[in-house]
């Protein structure tokens, strides 16, 4: 029997504001003491009211844009109660009745859509970190401004749930309303799958993997548990409802202690925060601020760059920019140099960080274009443009500078070949090539290019021999 | 009020109400006193006054604060064993702007731990006992502050009602107690009791001091989303104030519904329309108290105003839905006191889920603990939509029935209590008969609307007796002038 297995996906995506979410106290605690960026508020001294950060519901818009989701023009917070040191007001506050965001859809490079079910506000929890004996708090973290996004179970391959979380990454750092940094958790993914008969209208039982950080491992938990569910009713049992976690090093999920019973929230809307109310003129005017997202590119340079390539670019939104802003002529020529400096040269991110700028590219492409550059050396030009040294002063004094421009001029390489063919070690090669023998023209062009210390333009300088030869 | 000037010292009038303190100990009012600081204040007061330097409009008068009002550098404890030792780092908005205008707090009062009561006996520090009579309740939670200000020892002090906690107490006592309009004085620094009925309010012994009080305390505070702009003090109140919060918007079932905005500010010229609740005149109000309120009524016919009997059918339904919005909101508030971080922490734990139990056992009174398991109980899967959803419908249906009321009249008079002061012990081990002190006080908590206590008389044996109108949304000041009109008998 064929099994088709079924994922949803909830993704927590920390907002890059300035302060957290109910306090004014800086919201980026990264490399700062534990509890060092904690308030009053934070800390839940009894008195103390939570104040909503405005920046935040802005940047939950264009989140909810990004994702071609309804924003709600009222929405409003709900308590979620838990006990836990991290949460040191013995609740949540998040929107369980009424999130901001409402149904949109996220549409995968492979053209599947994904629908979004909702996306809401919520403050994060604080970390523990546990010992021997002794686990210690650090609540820097507290109510940094989360938005979960709750896909609907439209999700079907392993690959299709790579994809769904890379594209949100994408998504989310397009609208420019997250750092996006994986590593450092500012984006993190809950997992749901399922596996069922083909055919069945009804969905299997599923698990939950929790708390996974790359699309890597999501794609392998993914994998993992459609071939272990397969596996289990395959051979007559039942899969159990259980919360899963994921090791990277062992390849395998494992169930995560196991509550005995089923977790009463106990919801309650918040009676501290008034509802949110947005006008319409406000959404409108934020969504109109949303910057070009993946799948425009994917439309506009459909053409101009080659699929693969595109892909790899999409990553970067303002390498996006900056191809935008280019002459369309010169987009194909610097997509390919950046993709090749992104694939070949393995450089990181942080490499992309600081951009040439549009008229350094230009620049650079022109000069190709006018052969005044061979392939080779376009490649080293541009990777000094990023050089800190050489930064600012522009593709063509760089090329100077290294002795890359290629002499193209008709009359100089003239007299260059007249040099190289009044040679005595030549004359045989001229004769082998008269003769017939058509490979020789490479030796014949080489030591051009000797002579001319690499400068000449080779098509052209083969151009001459072929007319001096004939 | 008395404020320090040329005449009088500020440093006289803290003395006073320090040894007035000392006088009345065995009444069990405060829970701290800070004399060192409140004699260096007057003493810093009394030298600007001689140098001809502007004091505050409150300059020198001594208050008292209830001891759920934070002040910087003080263990504020709430009358709660589970808060003990805590220090705040941060002192309520309210009590900082009264200090601003040179009031100068001499200590914290007794209350009910967590304001959780009507008597004040569910303080861990006690009961407070009430001015005019040593065996019987202060009322509560506010006890300490109304007795504070009843046997005279303070010129104010501040008190939080959650469902009736100024208003009685200032009642059993003879004093004014304002509850204002949900949001004209900022909770923030307050420890929180139902975050969407919890108002900070005053106790005075003039409805002159309630408004000068006001004047100063209320207004917008950006610590406090929930607080309203300061319409107390606008000479045009009628227009331009929009509400920003309105209690019944707390709740899920009231949705846009409720019509929260711009309600006109009743002006206080004769002839008014006074309703009183048809409901309320029965037998479980004493009889002594119906008598006061038929009095009062003479008096206002006497003055030329109208007297309307409403139906206010959902009122009976306030009590039972208070009881249960306020346990939820309760359970909610009470959950970040967990041994953790500040306050009490039980030694005798092993692991987490022991430290929880055994802080929360040993540290919160039994009402408290009351209080956290009905809360928790109407908030669980499976019970939320029959219960706290059910209660929050019907204080929308009350919000709506105060709206309509207040087409029909301008104000309303009401008993605050079923009785006059109860003797101490007669009512703590009975919580329904405790709850039902809060009968007719806890509908204004509901409708954000404001209630002030008024003195109306004593008993045959006297015992303090108290009214209380209440005035539509934003209507506070309205309400205090009127005050002022029925206190001449």
């Amino acid at each position: 029997m064929k099994y088709i297995p079924t994922i949803g996906i909830e993704c927590h995506v920390q907002l890059c504001t300035k302060t957290k979410l109910f306090s004014e106290v800086d919201n980026d605690a990264r490399g700062k003491e534990p509890n060092s960026c904690v308030s009053p508020v934070d800390y839940a001294l009894p008195g103390m009211l939570p104040r909503l950060n405005g920046e935040a519901v802005r940047l939950a818009v264009l989140a909810g844009r990004a994702m071609n989701c309804e924003i709600n023009a009222y929405s409003r917070f709900d308590r979620k109660h838990y006990f836990y040191p991290d949460s040191p007001k013995g609740y949540q506050i998040t929107q369980f009745y009424h999130p901001i965001i409402g149904a949109g859809y996220v549409e995968l490079p492979s053209g599947t859509k994904v629908r979004i079910e909702h996306a809401h506000l919520e403050g994060d929890a604080g970390k523990l970190t546990h010992f021997d004996n002794y686990s210690l708090v650090d609540l820097n973290r507290v109510d940094t401004p989360l938005i979960e996004i709750v896909s609907m179970p439209d999700i079907h391959s392993a690959k299709d749930a790579h994809d769904y979380c890379k594209e949100l990454w994408r998504l989310m750092r397009y609208a420019g309303v997250t750092y996006g940094d994986l590593y450092n958790g500012n984006m993190r993914f809950d997992v749901n799958t399922s596996v069922a008969p083909e055919g069945s209208e009804k969905l299997g039982t599923r698990t939950e993997v929790k708390n996974l950080n790359s699309f890597k491992s999501v794609e392998r938990a993914v994998e993992y548990e459609i071939a272990r569910q397969t596996k289990v009713l395959e051979s007559g049992e039942k899969v159990i409802q259980q919360t899963l976690g994921w090791s990277d090093a062992t390849g395998k999920t494992s169930p995560q202690r196991s509550k005995e019973v089923a977790a009463d929230y106990r919801y309650m809307p918040e009676p501290d925060l008034p509802p949110i109310r947005l006008s319409n003129e406000f959404i409108e005017a934020e969504s109109a601020k949303l910057p070009s997202m993946p799948a425009d590119y994917r439309k506009k340079f459909a053409a101009v760059i080659a699929g693969d390539v595109l892909e790899v670019l999409l990553d970067y939104p303002e390498l996006m920019k900056r191809l935008d802003k280019l002459d369309e002529e010169y987009i194909k020529t610097i997509a390919n140099l950046f993709a090749s400096v992104l694939l070949a040269e393995e450089k990181s991110a942080e490499y992309l960080n600081d951009l040439p700028t549009v008229a350094e590219l230009t620049e650079l492409a022109e000069m190709n274009k006018k052969k005044e550059l061979s392939s080779t050396a376009t490649k080293e030009v541009f990777l000094r443009l990023f050089d800190p040294q050489m930064k600012g002063r522009g593709a063509k004094t760089i090329a100077k500078e290294l002795g890359l421009i290629q002499e193209n001029d008709l009359g100089a390489l003239e007299a260059i070949v007249d040099v190289v063919l009044a040679k005595p070690e030549t004359k045989k090669a001229q004769e082998d090539f008269r003769n017939g023998e058509e490979k020789v023209i490479g030796f014949l062009v080489g030591q051009v290019m000797r002579e001319s210390h690499g400068k000449a333009n080779p098509s052209v300088v083969q151009e001459i021999l072929r007319k001096k030869l004939a | 009020m008395r404020i320090a000037n040329k005449t009088v010292t500020a440093t006289r009038l803290v003395k006073d109400a320090l040894a007035k303190a000392k006088h009345f100990e065995d009444y069990n009012i405060f829970t701290a006193l800070y004399e060192e600081r409140a004699l260096k204040k007057a003493a810093e007061i009394d030298e600007k006054i001689k140098n001809g330097e502007s004091v505050g409009k409150l300059a020198g008068a001594p208050f008292a604060a209830k001891d759920n009002f934070l002040t910087a550098g003080d263990e504020t404890t709430a009358s709660a064993h589970i808060l003990s030792g805590f220090v705040s780092p941060i002192t309520a908005t309210s009590v900082a702007k009264l200090e601003a205008e040179g009031a100068i707090l001499i200590g914290h009062t007794n209350c009910d731990a967590f304001a959780h009561g009507s008597s004040t006996e569910n303080s861990y520090y006690g009961p407070t006992l009430n001015a005019h009579d040593k065996t019987r309740v202060a009322g509560g939670s506010s006890g300490g502050s109304a007795v504070a200000v009843a046997l005279d020892i303070v010129e104010f002090a501040t008190g939080s009602d959650t469902g009736g906690s100024i208003r009685q107490p200032a009642s059993f006592n003879g004093i004014y107690g304002l509850k204002p309009t949900y949001g004209c004085v900022s909770r923030y620094g307050v420890v929180a009791m139902a975050s969407s009925t919890d108002c900070i309010g005053f106790f005075t012994r003039t409805p002159e001091d309630m408004d000068l009080v006001m004047s100063i305390a209320s207004g917008k505070d950006e610590k406090d989303m929930t607080s309203l702009p300061d319409y107390y003090n606008a000479d045009d109140t009628r227009g331009g104030v929009v509400d920003t919060a309105c209690p019944s918007d707390t709740l899920q079932a009231a949705l846009a519904k409720s019509s929260c905005s711009a309600e006109p500010i009743v002006s206080a010229t004769p002839p008014l329309r006074i309703g009183i609740i048809k409901d309320f005149d029965n037998d479980v109000v004493d009889a002594e108290i119906r008598g006061a309120l038929k009095k009062k009524c003479e008096l206002l016919k006497s003055k030329g105003h109208e007297i309307v009997e409403l139906e206010m059918p959902s009122l009976k339904y306030a009590l039972a839905a208070y009881y249960i919005i306020q346990p939820a909101e309760v359970a909610s508030n009470l959950s970040r006191h967990d041994g953790i971080r500040y306050g009490f922490r039980s030694e005798k734990s092993k692991n987490l889920d022991d430290l929880y139990g055994n802080t929360r056992s040993e540290g919160f009174m039994p009402e408290n603990k009351r209080r956290i398991m009905i809360g928790n109980f109407v908030l669980s899967s499976g019970f939320y939509d029959a219960y706290f959803l059910k209660a929050a419908k019907t204080r929308t249906l009350i919000v709506k029935e105060y709206e309509e009321a207040f087409k029909k009249c301008d104000f309303i008079l009401t008993p605050v209590s079923p009785n006059p002061a109860f003797k101490l012990g007669e009512k703590v081990n009975d919580p329904v008969a405790m709850y039902l002190e809060d009968l007719m006080s806890v509908p204004a908590n509901l409708a954000g609307v404001p209630g002030l206590a008024i003195p109306a008389g004593e008993t045959a044996n006297g015992l303090s007796l108290g009214l209380q109108l209440v005035g539509p949304r934003r209507s506070d000041r309205a309400l205090i002038e009127f005050a002022k009109e029925l206190q001449d008998e």
